[in-house]
């Protein structure tokens, strides 16, 4: 098991007071914490600074802690010395209130439930009646927009850190089918009764919260269930309207543009998002694009409508 | 460690507007109290639909938005008030950067 520097984690000299420590905790927590952080690392990130805080935060835990000495390095093979923790008392033998579940071998082997302050441990060889619900737990999945259009299915593999009815602690491997419905949108949520943490001492299990994230698409952009897509026109399309074929998630469709259209014009294909109650619409962004004057024969044609329509699109810029 | 692996098809409930969870169901699945809910509602962080507590009916929505809050007040130490506002503010932050994530994508293409 690899030593933990919990001093380096929250970013605080070993001397640091206790309101020093607490004010780290907040900045960090504020930084790292899933709802909040955009971090590609925040849970992780989120989870040691937690674990570091548990121990720091709590002066009997700290001083245990500190008696290990300063002489590891974070990642460096650790082994608890023998008798280290004699001397502390952990008023009633329990840790204070957080899921040790989510936190590391090295925390574990100090204060959890096989280690020498372990908050289950019994004296009597019985166990302490115990019963709690599982923990809910919360995961990312990402899935791509066709998915979201079409629904999808996932096999999860989970590795789920439990704490058995005497405290012990066990992993159980999981593999879980979810079927993700049609429709879903970007940061919903899907939930899984029952697929949490299992519960201590007969307690119900947590549930486990999916939250979505779509993967960018080459093509379109999405807003909440609408689609946006862009579709180059020509000018004579723009000028004296066309039908032209648009994709859509759902397949191609028709689509009038009406004459006259405009850049940037936005037309409407109602219903054609992802589906939902209501389903979305798809918006579609024309965008006029000039062919290249690239032969004498073109540049000629182009010089040809200079003459028969005398345009000036920048009348308004003008007064 | 003893290690086991099980396969579970697992039963999917999409946390959107046509989940319709009773003040009862919202509170086991939160794992709070009624007061807590009671107090929510009163503060305008969640609306049900229904005119008096036993007829309540919370969305899918409401559900997730409880337990940001619970997350926040837990981990951050921020008061009902603050957490309300946090939540408020990161769904707007989470609506803009969509719209801008859009946006950019629009502007690559022209």
């Amino acid at each position: 098991m690899e030593y933990k520097d919990y001093y380096n984690t929250m970013g605080v000299a070993r001397e640091a007071t206790q309101d020093e420590i607490k004010r780290a905790y907040r900045k960090l927590a504020r930084k790292y914490h899933p709802d909040v952080s955009k971090e590609p690392d925040a849970e992780e990130r989120f989870k040691e600074v937690n674990e570091a805080y548990e121990v720091l935060k709590d002066p009997q835990k700290r001083a245990a802690y500190d008696r290990l000495g300063g002489q590891w390095q974070a990642g460096q093979e650790f082994t608890p010395p023998p008798g280290w923790e004699r001397g502390f008392e952990f008023g009633g033998g329990g840790f204070t209130g957080a899921d040790a579940s989510r936190f590391s071998d090295f925390f574990d082997s100090l204060f959890g439930g096989a280690g020498p302050f372990g908050g289950f441990r019994t004296t009597g060889g019985r166990p302490r009646e115990f019963r709690m619900r599982g923990e809910d737990q919360f995961a990312r999945i990402h899935i791509t927009l066709e998915e979201a259009f079409h629904g999808a299915s996932r096999t999860l593999q989970l590795e789920t850190p439990e704490l058995d009815a005497q405290g012990r602690r066990t992993v159980s491997h999981k593999a879980l089918n979810v079927r993700i419905p049609p429709g879903i949108t970007a940061g919903q949520q899907i939930r899984l009764a029952g697929q949490g943490s299992s519960g201590v001492g007969g307690g119900p299990p947590g549930d486990l919260y999916l939250e979505v994230e779509l993967e960018p698409h080459p093509r379109y952009r999405v807003e909440g269930r609408d689609i946006y897509l862009n579709l180059p026109l020509t000018p004579w399309e723009a000028a004296l309207g066309a039908k032209v074929q648009v994709p859509t998630l759902g397949g191609r469709v028709d689509l009038s543009v009406p004459a006259g259209a405009r850049s940037a014009q936005r037309l409407r294909l109602k219903g054609r998002g992802l589906p939902g109650h209501p389903p979305g619409d798809q918006y579609v962004l024309l965008q006029i694009v000039v062919p290249p004057a690239d032969t004498a024969e073109k540049r000629r044609m182009f010089e040809e409508m200079a003459r028969a329509m005398p345009f000036n699109p920048r009348r308004h810029l003008e007064a | 460690m003893p290690n086991r692996t099980t396969v579970v098809i697992a039963g999917t409930t999409v946390l959107d507007e046509r989940l319709s969870l009773t003040l009862g169901e919202l509170c086991r699945a939160c794992e709070v109290s009624a007061e807590y809910v009671l107090e929510l509602v009163s503060e305008g962080l969640i609306e049900p639909g229904g005119n008096s507590p036993p007829e309540w009916r919370f969305s899918g929505r409401a559900l997730a938005r409880v337990q940001t809050i619970l997350r926040l007040q837990r981990d951050l130490e921020v008061n009902l008030a603050g957490a309300a506002l946090a939540v408020d503010l990161l769904e707007e932050v989470q609506r803009l950067r969509q719209r801008v994530r859009a946006l950019e994508q629009l502007f690559e293409e022209l």
